[in-house]
């Protein structure tokens, strides 16, 4: 039995266009492919993404959704294909420009607050704004208390919005999030997607991948479905779950086992 | 035949009066060993850390040879020292030939290796797991060799003490390039060869439940450490 096709519970506002530098807008990767040992696991992807939409990545397992991140990331290179931000490859201001928080946490052997402040020295921040920006992360991962513990001794799911936390304090103009609420409670979930909402709504792009249904509707503006690691279905969130163009993205979409 | 219960008894009045001779070579003892280990871990950190993640032709080689040099023998350390820094070697002028600072030269030798393979080991599987964050951070290489030598503190003081337990055990090399000369370059281990061929067992034995005693202490100090790490899951 498919699920029956739900309306999106909230309006897709109106984005004005990001005018700040470096331009990183429209996104886009051309004909990129990546071969390992011998097996095609990205084929021939072409994908625009602009700033204004959350973009949630779907698909099954070995769909290639986390590859496709790593590569836009700058974390793999392509065998073959161009990521071009704005009309032009990735340098260092554009890949300071970005963030990512990844499936499982990296957590440094440091307390809470000294992962954030490592990050943030990374990039140079360091006294009140430095303290700042680390008082509003904890508090929005709700984690103020947690500051002093190891950050390898929390929860998983505090782990998870101490990931999230720490790459949010870098204030990236974009964000690529690897399944961040998997296995987490719905109370986790719930403080990760408010912190990835408000740092969407504060302007910086978000690319997430999930394969909860629920949460994407929740979300996602744009969806982009991936199968054998190609694209088979894009487009608004609305359109997509009411409507899915692919063989592939229905039967996903509709939980059926897809293989 | 001597009589070891005596000798035994005489080793702890040695031990219980502060006999300054005995303390002196202990004293010295530390001072030589603590010294080469600090060296060889100014030395062995930061080279097991960027061999740890450095990628250049030729490094499995590399690696392979310092591991290979964890096993140096001492004799062999003390005759290559010796040869450098004998009056007619490379470094003769120096005039350091039987004194406390050959013996750390031969000492650091012997434990740079160790650290260096340690730290190499411990820093490249703690780079494996942080990599993705660390290369998403767009960390440079100095932040990251010392991202990663912070966060392995603690397995890489158990590295350090196991340069301390390499250096203050050791007899071939100090003896080379030391000399065992009463009062400038007595150590423990060369008192010990040295007493016991007097057939003076009970200073050779004092020195030897000394150190027995650090070598307890340093497990101790390691199983401390680990417990320690493991509580504040910095392990």
């Amino acid at each position: 039995m498919s699920e029956p096709a739900l309306a999106l519970d909230r309006p897709v506002a109106p984005v004005a266009p990001d005018t700040r530098k470096p331009a990183l807008f429209p996104l886009e990767a051309r004909g990129l492919v990546l071969d390992i040992d011998g097996h095609r696991l990205i084929d021939h992807v072409d994908l625009t993404l602009g700033f204004g939409p959350l973009t949630v990545v779907m698909g099954p397992n070995g769909a290639g959704k986390s590859l496709l991140l790593r590569l836009l990331h700058g974390l793999i290179a392509p065998s073959a294909g161009q990521i071009a931000w704005a009309g032009r490859p990735a340098d260092r201001q554009i890949r300071l420009a970005q963030a990512m928080v990844f499936q499982r946490p990296v957590i440094l052997r440091r307390s809470v607050a000294a992962n954030i402040r490592h990050a943030l020295r990374t990039r140079g921040i360091s006294g009140s704004a430095l303290a700042t920006r680390m008082g509003e992360v904890l508090a929005a991962a709700r984690l103020e208390a947690r500051a002093h513990t190891p950050g390898r001794a929390l929860s998983g799911g505090e782990q998870q919005r101490l990931a999230v936390a720490r790459a949010l304090a870098l204030e990236p103009r974009v964000l690529f999030l690897d399944e961040p609420t998997v296995n987490l409670d719905p109370a986790s979930t719930e403080i990760v997607e408010t912190m990835v909402s408000a740092a969407h709504e504060a302007g910086t792009k978000i690319v997430l991948i999930t394969h909860d249904r629920a949460q994407a509707r929740r979300l996602a503006d744009e969806v982009v479905v991936m199968h054998s690691g190609r694209i088979v279905e894009e487009g608004p969130a609305e359109r997509v779950f009411a409507a899915p163009a692919s063989r592939e993205a229905r039967a996903y979409l509709a939980g059926e086992l897809l293989v | 035949m001597h009589d070891i219960p005596a000798a035994f008894g005489l080793a702890f009045a040695l031990l219980v009066s502060g006999d300054p001779d005995l303390w002196e070579i202990v004293l010295l003892s530390l001072r030589v060993s603590l010294a080469a280990v600090a060296i060889a871990c100014a030395i062995g950190l930061p080279l097991g850390a960027v061999l740890a993640v450095l990628r250049f032709p030729g490094r499995m080689g590399v690696i392979t040879l310092v591991n290979a040099l964890m096993g140096l023998p001492p004799v062999v350390v003390g005759l290559g020292v010796y040869l450098a820094i004998s009056s007619s070697g490379p470094l003769g002028v120096l005039q350091l030939l039987y004194t406390p600072a050959a013996m750390i030269i031969a000492q650091t030798i012997l434990v740079a290796p160790i650290v260096t393979a340690l730290t190499r080991q411990v820093v490249e599987d703690l780079a494996r797991e942080y990599d993705e964050h660390l290369r998403s951070l767009g960390i440079g290489w100095a932040g990251l060799v010392s991202t990663l030598l912070w966060d392995a503190r603690y397995s890489l003081i158990t590295a350090a003490l196991a340069g301390v337990g390499r250096a203050i055990a050791e007899v071939g090399a100090v003896i080379i390039v030391g000399g065992n000369i009463n009062h400038v370059t007595r150590v423990m281990t060369t008192a010990i060869a040295l007493e016991t061929s007097k057939g003076d067992l009970a200073l050779a034995l004092a020195l030897g439940i000394i150190l027995i005693a650090i070598a307890i202490a340093i497990n101790a100090a390691l199983m401390a450490l680990r417990g320690t790490a493991g509580r504040l899951a910095y392990v």
